[in-house]
């Protein structure tokens, strides 16, 4: 091809109202998409979970279960499980297809904020009020969790996980990523108590906003800040 | 509804030829025929089992009469020998109680000797001839039988209790088709009681008695015309023939009949009652006591005048008497308690506050530090109220706290709670929802004045809003009240906030176990996300091992393989101990617990108040730091003097003294002045317990530790120092020279040792020599031996402990608060003994190489022969 390529245009944020659903689930919590992007997950307050279409905008399953309100809702990368925690203190495992509770996950003290399935969904990550990741086996009948992280001194408020870390804000205003391959745990201490961790795209950096309004892009590997 | 049988399908049974289906019966029966009344009906009976031995008499009857009328007359006997023996639940439960076939049931009895005095010798049967000959030969046994030996009860046949059916009259016999057929003597006594008695001996045959006559013979029946005797053709009574006197009849001859014999209605004795059990089944026993007997107590008798209603007595409210002298209304308050008002108005129960409800119980106040201003040192407070002082703003409020306020007639009493509510309701905005004295809307709008100038801070708030008008007596009433009511209904938030400790790895665990690599401090990493000097200032990196199975599901290998750890690698460490001080300088800082006044105490979400508060705080910050640096150089040498003084002073228990000779230089400055407060040592003690049991054993604390229970337990402390010291390594051994003077000559053997050990890495054992010091005080070791043997099954557990400590650390912090509240209460020596027993739990946790146990083993033992 003797014609080069034409510049490709910078990614713009997306700008224009797609759709508005109307959950009609009182306060929605929280709202998630599934991998591919196809499908919805809405958190109501109203103690339900719904699963809706993206493309259509329509219903297509409400899952109910929880004593509370629901918090945070993950899926897992294939479809076919759920999970959501909540504020009534437990973690769910839902099967996508019968709307059925797999599992109900007991053990955190306080409420539930954040959950995530790692990237095989073999297991649930959840961040709780009370201080503490719990790792739950999704495989296993086992009600006790593989490992609870409580380094953190505060509420865990925000939780990610990419293939072998765990990205976790806590509102003592510390990052925290825990390195399963190295075998590591690196704290970045953000004084103002953490909202919200977000690995980057390219999983060079993560970023997290705090309650000091500010969002701050770190370099993953030397916690050094790139960006505000 | 099916009509009839209909076939079952066809239904292969090729594959269900492994289970037969029998075809029963049933299957090929209509549904009516279960019915009632159907041929096999279906319902519930008394299955043969359990059914009572006494059959269907009808059928019984029937078939002996057949039998008597069949050709062979015992037919039927042979029948029954033949039929499997089928015993009712009844007759098992009984032979298991020893019972016999054939005996009574009942306690064994004694043959009674009056009888046998009685008859002995005389022999003579009486009128009455007994129905049947078994009795009668067991009553000749019963002759012989000697004093001591019990037989059973002679069976009773039970009284049939047949209903008389004929109109004939008592004791009328008519046409006995049985006796005209097979001929009878007919002169027999007649048993009122056993009408049947007769028909029966006849069924069982005994004819022994008569010759056998044929012919149809009864009363109202003339002579037939084959009979030759007419010898009883008449009936004529005799009476001979009924028993003439009642109650004769011998208690022992088991003829007890439904009047009951007197032995039994007479001396109706407990304990005969048990005796009646006889046999008593396996895993029973008779009760000791016999069952109390109820006593029930008649009502209480009524008043006469009495009304089952209630009025409610009119009240005399003092305060509403403005016209009752003062004098009075106090002598109503005394003779009535506190009527006037202590509680303005009925509250509902659910209002009530904690505080409000403890003061109703009377039980203590919690005892926690009611405000940040107790938590802090003296001095510190000192600084903060000068430095207070002399910031403009809020000055007066300081002082006049401090200040008495210029109420008259208060008590100190009163004073102090006038203080305590303004303590309460200083700086409390929120708006007071609770209205003491509602029904008196005057008085409760003074009260309101009262509390909002509270709530600025004012001193003598209750003299202005109290009303000038008023007498003096009704104002010094309403003061009180006042301070009373604003002390128990004071804002939520502050007494909250008395109640709540900080979160985690913080200041108030006094013992921590420290990860390996400690967050560092705050203050550095504040200032550097001030500066926004993000990176290594503000990153840490610390080893951390992720659960094996985690590792997996991630599909990851293991980056610590072989490692048993999971989470942060934890040191056990004493929070005040001389190695986090002295070996590890940068340590040093972390082991300094953070100040209370740290941004942390408040909830970290509201950042408005926080950078509002942070103006104000920053300055209060930077003065505890310095004076925090000012202390610091010379903390060694504090803690070692302070060390010496406890020692010396011995008044203490050696556990503490053991904790408070380690570092933590704040402790060290507030023994100085004043004893710390016994719950500080009660944390101490009790959270060293699980917190070290759980962590991973690292060399220096083993060593320690091990050390240390050793000692524990004999309660002595003038071995203490050598026990520091022996174990410390060369940087202790300055330190320790700095002590020595002022000690025993123990100590300056003991640093000897710690140079010789200087060496030496890793756990360190006891030296002997400093063993053979301890020896002297050493009485007790049984709990430590006991332990040897179990210690190296209980390394194998270890693991399993470490991962369910997790669990409890947990709880406990939970828990902590309530912990430290209880634990007040208790003496010292508990404490002591308390601390003991933990470190006991410690040992067992403790992971030490066996080769070092058995030196160290060694090394205890020989105090002990010694």
């Amino acid at each position: 091809m003797a014609f080069p390529q034409p510049k490709p245009q910078p990614p713009q944020l997306p700008q224009h109202l797609l759709r508005t659903i109307d959950c009609q689930q009182g306060a929605v919590r929280a709202v998630r998409f599934n991998v591919d992007g196809n499908y919805l997950l809405s958190c109501g307050s109203d103690k339900s979970l719904k699963l809706w279409s993206v493309g259509r905008g329509t219903l297509l399953k409400t899952y109910s279960g929880h004593g509370y309100e629901v918090l945070d809702a993950d899926g897992s990368y294939d479809n076919s499980q759920l999970c959501s925690c909540s504020s009534d203190k437990t973690v769910i495992l839902w099967d996508v297809a019968t709307g059925q509770v797999t599992r109900k996950l007991r053990g955190h003290a306080g409420k539930v904020n954040c959950v995530q399935f790692n990237e095989e969904g073999l297991v649930i990550l959840s961040g709780s009020i009370d201080g503490t990741v719990r790792c739950w086996d999704t495989r296993s009948r086992r009600n006790e969790p593989i490992q609870v992280l409580d380094e953190a001194r505060d509420s865990i408020s925000s939780l990610k996980v990419a293939q072998h870390e765990l990205l976790t804000g806590s509102v003592d205003g510390r990052v925290r990523r825990y390195d399963l391959r190295m075998g590591q745990l690196h704290v970045d201490f953000i004084s103002s108590p953490i909202t919200c961790v977000c690995f980057s795209q390219d999983g060079q950096c993560t970023l997290s906003s705090s309650l000091d309004s500010t969002v701050r892009l770190l370099d993953k590997s030397t916690g050094e800040m790139l960006g505000e | 509804m099916k009509d009839g049988w209909t076939p079952s399908t066809f239904v292969s049974s090729r594959q269900q030829k492994a289970d037969k289906h029998h075809a029963r019966p049933e299957d090929f029966m209509d549904e009516e025929d279960f019915s009632e009344h159907g041929i096999a009906p279906r319902e519930i009976t008394t299955s043969q089992e359990f059914s009572s031995s006494r059959r269907d008499e009808a059928a019984e009857k029937a078939r002996a009469v057949s039998a008597q009328a069949a050709l062979i007359p015992g037919d039927t006997l042979l029948e029954e020998l033949i039929a499997p023996a089928r015993l009712s639940i009844g007759i098992e439960l009984l032979r298991k109680m020893g019972w016999k076939e054939g005996q009574g049931i009942g306690p064994r009895v004694k043959r009674k000797p009056r009888r046998q005095l009685k008859e002995g010798p005389s022999k003579v049967y009486s009128c009455s001839v007994p129905p049947t000959g078994s009795e009668e030969s067991e009553d000749e046994d019963g002759e012989f039988a000697p004093q001591n030996v019990t037989f059973a009860p002679k069976d009773v046949t039970p009284v049939d209790f047949t209903p008389r059916l004929g109109v004939q009259g008592l004791g009328y016999r008519g046409l006995d088709p049985g006796l005209a057929l097979l001929g009878r003597a007919a002169d027999e006594h007649i048993d009122l009681f056993r009408p049947q008695s007769e028909t029966r001996s006849r069924l069982f045959g005994d004819r022994q008695s008569s010759s056998r006559r044929g012919g149809v013979a009864g009363q109202a029946f003339g002579v037939g015309a084959l009979e030759e005797e007419d010898e009883d053709v008449y009936h004529r009574d005799s009476m001979s023939r009924y028993d003439t006197i009642l109650g004769e009849e011998e208690p022992g001859d088991g003829l007890y009949g439904w009047t009951a014999p007197q032995q039994y209605t007479k001396k109706r004795d407990r304990s005969k009652d048990a005796l009646y059990l006889g046999k008593i089944l396996e895993g029973f026993t008779l009760a000791q006591k016999p069952l109390e007997e109820k006593t029930i107590f008649p009502p209480p008798t009524l008043p006469r005048d009495y009304r089952p209603v209630h009025y409610f007595r009119p009240q005399v409210d003092v305060t509403r008497l403005s016209g009752v002298s003062s004098a009075l209304a106090e002598a109503l308050k005394t003779s009535r308690g506190h009527m006037v008002k202590e509680e303005p108005q009925p509250v509902g129960r659910h209002q009530l506050d904690s505080g409000q409800r403890r003061a109703l119980l009377g039980e203590d106040a919690l005892k926690g530090p009611s405000s940040v201003m107790d938590l802090l040192r003296p001095e510190d407070r000192q600084r903060l109220l000068s430095f207070r002082n002399s910031s403009a703003q809020k000055s007066c409020t300081a002082d006049t706290s401090r200040a008495p306020p210029p109420g008259p007639a208060l008590p100190p009493s009163g004073l102090q709670q006038q203080q305590e509510a303004l303590a309460a309701w200083k700086g409390s905005s929120s708006s007071q929802s609770f209205k003491p004295f509602e029904n008196n809307p005057s008085k409760q709008a003074r009260y309101e004045v009262y509390l909002s100038q509270l709530r600025l801070g004012d001193g003598d708030a209750l003299e202005q809003s109290l009303d000038p008008t008023m007498t003096e007596w009704e104002r010094s009433r309403e003061r009180e009240e006042f301070v009373r009511s604003s002390i128990l209904y004071r804002p939520s938030s502050s007494s909250l906030s008395s109640r709540f400790t900080r979160a985690k790895h913080q200041e108030d665990e006094d013992t921590v176990e420290v990860s390996q690599d400690q967050e560092g401090d705050v203050d550095d990493k504040q200032a550097a996300v001030k500066m926004k000097m993000f990176g290594k200032l503000t990153r840490e990196t610390f080893e951390w091992h992720p659960d094996r199975l985690l590792c997996k599901r991630f599909n990851v290998p293991d980056p610590y393989p072989g490692s048993g750890l999971v989470g942060l690698p934890k040191v056990k460490r004493d929070k005040f101990s001389v190695f986090n001080f002295l070996t590890v300088p940068e340590s040093r800082e972390m082991a300094a617990p953070p100040k209370p006044l740290e941004p942390g105490k408040r909830s970290r979400w509201d950042v408005s108040e926080q950078n509002k508060e942070k103006k104000n705080e920053d300055p209060l910050s930077e003065l505890l730091s310095d004076a925090r640096n000012q202390t610091e150089p010379k903390a060694p040498g504090l803690s070692s003097s302070t060390c010496n003084s406890d020692l010396t002073s011995g008044n203490k228990s050696e556990a503490e003294v053991d904790k408070k000779a380690k570092n933590d230089e704040e402790v060290e400055e507030e023994e100085k002045e004043e004893r710390p407060p016994m719950d500080l040592f009660k944390a101490i003690f009790a959270g060293s317990s699980d917190e070290k049991s759980s962590s991973s054993s690292e060399g220096e604390s083993d060593g320690e530790e091990g050390e240390k229970d050793a000692k524990e337990d004999e309660g002595k402390m003038d071995t203490e120092p050598i026990k520091l010291f022996a174990i410390s390594s060369s940087s202790v051994a300055t330190s320790s020279s700095v002590v020595t003077p002022s000690l025993h000559t123990e100590a300056a053997v003991s640093s000897q040792k710690s140079t010789q050990d200087a060496e030496e890495f890793g756990p360190k054992l006891p030296p002997p020599s400093a063993a053979v010091d301890r020896g002297g005080a050493t009485s007790t070791y049984p709990p430590e031996e006991d332990e040897r043997t179990s210690r190296k099954s209980k390394e194998k557990k270890h693991k399993n402990k470490k991962l369910k400590h997790k669990k409890e650390k947990k709880k406990k912090k939970h828990k902590k608060h309530k912990h430290k509240g209880k634990q007040q209460l208790k003496s010292k020596k508990e404490e002591s003994g308390s601390s003991s027993e933990d470190s006991k739990e410690d040992e067992e946790d403790v992971q030490v190489s066996t080769d070092e146990l058995l030196r160290r083993l060694k090394s205890i033992r020989t105090p002990q022969m010694w």
